[in-house]
């Protein structure tokens, strides 16, 4: 799994801004100052063809990619860069990107997740040095309340063979809901906001369609997108469009935990119930306008029950299919998942304020309700807008939610030692070990690379691509000796083609 | 990033800071229901002052100014 993140770039004083040009500014501020001898790696767009995969990226006999353009070749409207934590930081559309590296569990999908909030903030810090420009503020949030939205999104690696129809029947009901979990809360009500309010959810009233291929406008709930950066035989990447980005790791652990959990078992043909609802779109949409959470929605079977009480029939399935298959050798992190699922929906039922401490729409909105009895503010107040907004900035020390952590107010659930380290180092289980190490190791000789290939340059008439299509294969298990042993990236090439 | 630091921890940035805090907010989550609102109401009013000073100057310019263009 992964998650992709754009977040909002403003600067401040400056509202006729090129955003584009203000995210290039901060993506290629990382960049230069990280890699140290000056070569980049470009990003590879080519389209991986389906190649025999008898270790996960066996090199072809004949390199398949002519010269292309040199590594440092950059354009300052296109800066896209990888990084050697595996991640690509790039400009997509008028936003600076992170898209974290691929891991196999929620615990590591929160810690580059955090990471790459750690990499905005201090691309943003770097970007002060460049003379002539002003301070560029950067939010992890989904929209400017005007309107617009920019996507956090989720990745999930799922079996071809899984009927889709399946998925969009169960997973439709568990994303109508899972805002009660993970909404990072909002001021506003409507695409523009004006009609005042607060709800959970920031990406709620943005969702038009239940099942599409959009991302950018008719967005549907469930997203069709097939494009799997794996093998399209075996693997789909299922492309999850309809989360908000979180600033709270419990709230992004439970979000990556539980998706997963539901997407194992419509994988494995479990789903004994049916929980879909009447008329998705508003029930989403009724459930974000209700912090109460006493809004009920109509479900196919008759039943009317509230955002939480649908959640909790997801954990009660979760829960056995785990027993089921599992039994007690369940692995720590699945247990720990459902332990904290339960107990954040049983005090969300009795009491959300309880949640204080892990959820961001309940942080928010404890925020926010202090401020509107202390100064008596209405929920159109631009000063209650700007603490939403303000939750979401990067920065440590004027991040809202960063001072939250500062004061001890907020459940962690990785150090900051560990985060750092995810700044540079790439997981170590999935192919995104190979790819940044490769980084690090051989700044000079890596030309590109994408989520499926390494693409060398090591002097020879034409590039080397070393196609990584297996995402579990290119661990540091299976090619960390390897890379340790070869000084050089010719060297590498050369063990891989088994020269 | 910011370096190790060998001064003695006098980090201000450390996110797990003060221990003490942390064992206050344990006992907090065994108490009953209305104490902990109590306290909840008190930490926010400490909490407000300390977001006033960090608080973005001119609050209905700045989200005016906060203008996007779509992504995804």
């Amino acid at each position: 799994m992964g998650i992709e993140t754009e977040y909002g770039v403003s600067v401040p004083g400056q509202p006729n801004t090129n955003q584009m040009l203000a995210s290039s500014l901060v993506v290629n501020s990382y960049a230069n100052r990280t890699s140290s001898a000056g070569s980049r790696a470009r990003w590879d767009f080519e389209e991986e063809s389906p190649l025999r995969d008898a270790r996960g990226f066996e090199l072809p006999r004949e390199p398949a990619v002519e010269s292309a353009a040199p590594a440092n070749e950059d354009d300052l409207g296109l800066a896209n860069v990888i990084l050697t934590n595996g991640a690509r930081l790039y400009v997509d559309h008028a936003h600076p990107e992170f898209s974290a590296p691929e891991v196999t569990n929620p615990r590591d999908a929160v810690l580059w997740d955090k990471a790459g909030e750690r990499v905005m903030a201090e691309a943003a810090r770097r970007a002060l040095g460049v003379p002539g420009t002003r301070p560029v503020h950067l939010y992890k949030n989904n929209t400017d309340n005007k309107g617009v939205s920019y996507g956090c999104h989720e990745n999930y690696l799922m079996a071809r063979s899984t009927p889709f129809g399946e998925i969009v029947r169960h997973l439709t009901p568990f994303f109508v809901s899972r805002q009660v979990v993970c909404g990072a809360g909002r001021v506003g009500i409507g695409v523009d906001g004006r009609q005042a309010g607060f709800q959970l959810s920031q990406r709620a009233d943005f969702f038009e369609v239940e099942v599409g291929l959009e991302t950018t406008l008719k967005r549907p709930i469930i997203n069709t997108r097939d494009e799997p950066h794996a093998d399209p035989e075996k693997y789909r990447r299922l492309h999850v469009i309809i989360g908000d980005a979180n600033m709270s790791e419990v709230a992004t652990y439970l979000k990556a935990g539980t998706t997963s959990l539901v997407l194992s078992m419509i994988e494995d043909g479990w789903f004994s119930v049916d929980l879909s609802v009447d008329g998705p779109v508003a029930a989403l949409r009724a459930i974000s306008h209700d912090p109460t959470l006493k809004h009920l929605v109509q479900l196919h079977d008759g039943r009317r029950m509230t955002g939480v009480q649908l959640q909790m029939e997801y954990y009660e399935q979760a829960r056995k299919y785990v027993e089921n298959r599992f039994g007690s050798d369940v692995d720590p992190q699945t247990a720990d998942i459902l332990a904290r699922w339960e107990s954040v929906l049983s005090r969300l039922e009795v009491d959300p304020t309880s949640c204080s401490r892990e959820l961001d729409w309940v942080a928010k909105l404890s925020i926010l309700e202090g401020y509107r009895s202390r100064d008596n503010l209405d929920w159109n107040s631009p000063r209650l807008e700007l603490v939403d907004l303000q939750y979401h900035d990067v920065r440590p020390d004027r991040g809202l939610y960063n001072r939250l952590v500062e004061r001890g107010r907020f459940d962690l659930v990785v150090s900051e030692e560990e985060v750092t380290r995810a700044m540079t180092e790439p997981p170590e289980d999935t192919r995104a070990f190979f790819r940044g190490r490769c980084l690090a190791r051989y700044p000079q000789q890596v030309a590109a690379a994408s989520w499926d290939s390494v693409i060398f340059d090591i002097g020879r008439d034409s590039l080397q691509r070393v196609p990584t299509l297996e995402p579990l294969r290119g661990t540091r298990a299976h090619v960390g000796e390897l890379l340790d042993r070869c000084a050089t990236a010719a060297e590498l090439v050369d063990a891989l083609a088994g020269r | 990033m910011a370096s190790k630091d060998s001064g003695g921890g006098q980090q201000h940035t450390n996110r797990r800071s003060d221990e003490a805090d942390e064992v206050e907010v344990a006992d907090n989550e065994a108490s009953d229901l209305k104490e902990r609102h109590e306290k909840l109401s008190e930490d926010v009013d400490s909490l407000l002052d300390e977001i006033d000073d960090v608080l973005e100057e001119n609050a209905e310019e700045f989200v005016k100014g906060y203008v996007q263009k779509g992504g995804e």
